[in-house]
């Protein structure tokens, strides 16, 4: 009749669709890609075996003792 | 002839509410004379009836209007105040828990247990891409600025 129902609605959907886009967006931007180029960053210089030889001096590999 | 009066609670009762906007009886259930014959003037054309009458007609049918009914209250100032108050008074249970009824905290808290865990952690490379290990300076031996 006077459309109250429908003026809520249509405030809250549209509400609703940008609160949901908005936070995945921001979190996208935030957190996601942060971590995709921190990932990139470190395995590009990344090197196994050094890093193994430096865990084994250590002595944290039980397997393999720094003797 | 043998009924009962029906009480007051047993007849369909006037509410303020916004989901009840026609409420089932008028607010005002015994009129005055003046209030008669005001409810006989409402029978005519209502033009002839002046701004104060139709108001009185509406006071007599309701009893607030939709922003009075509406109305805020102060009372979250009373709900956040108990809560801080009861926040507050657990926490003094709390110190009084830490002073008077726990024991000592496991040896593993110590200074010299905790350095030589992070020290481990950091020799096994623990989280090394965004943790712990991202924070330490490998080749000088120090946590990066």
């Amino acid at each position: 009749m006077r459309g109250l129902l429908a003026r809520r609605m249509k405030f809250h959907l549209l509400g609703a669709f940008l609160v949901s886009m908005g936070s995945a967006t921001l979190y996208k931007f935030v957190v996601a890609e942060p971590r995709k180029r921190a990932y990139a960053r470190f395995y590009k210089s990344y090197d196994p075996m050094k890093d193994f030889q430096a865990m084994k001096a250590a002595g944290v590999l039980e397997c393999a003792p720094p003797k | 002839a043998g009924v009962v009066k029906a009480e007051d609670y047993t007849l369909p009762s006037y509410v303020d509410r916004r989901d009840v906007p026609l409420p089932e009886v008028a607010f005002v259930r015994d009129l005055s004379a003046q209030q008669k014959a005001l409810k006989e003037k409402e029978k005519a054309s209502w033009s002839a009836l002046t701004v104060e009458e139709k108001v009185e007609l509406y006071r007599m049918k309701f009893n607030e209007t939709y922003a009075e009914m509406n109305r805020g209250t102060n009372e979250w100032k009373t709900i956040l105040g108990a809560v801080f108050f009861f926040l507050g008074f657990t926490g003094l249970i709390l110190i009084w828990q830490k002073h008077f009824m726990y024991g000592p905290i496991p040896h593993t808290f110590s200074e010299e247990w905790l350095s030589a865990q992070t020290k481990r952690m950091l020799d096994m490379r623990v989280n090394p891409v965004q943790g712990i290990s991202a924070q330490w300076d490998f080749e000088n031996n120090e946590w990066k600025k």
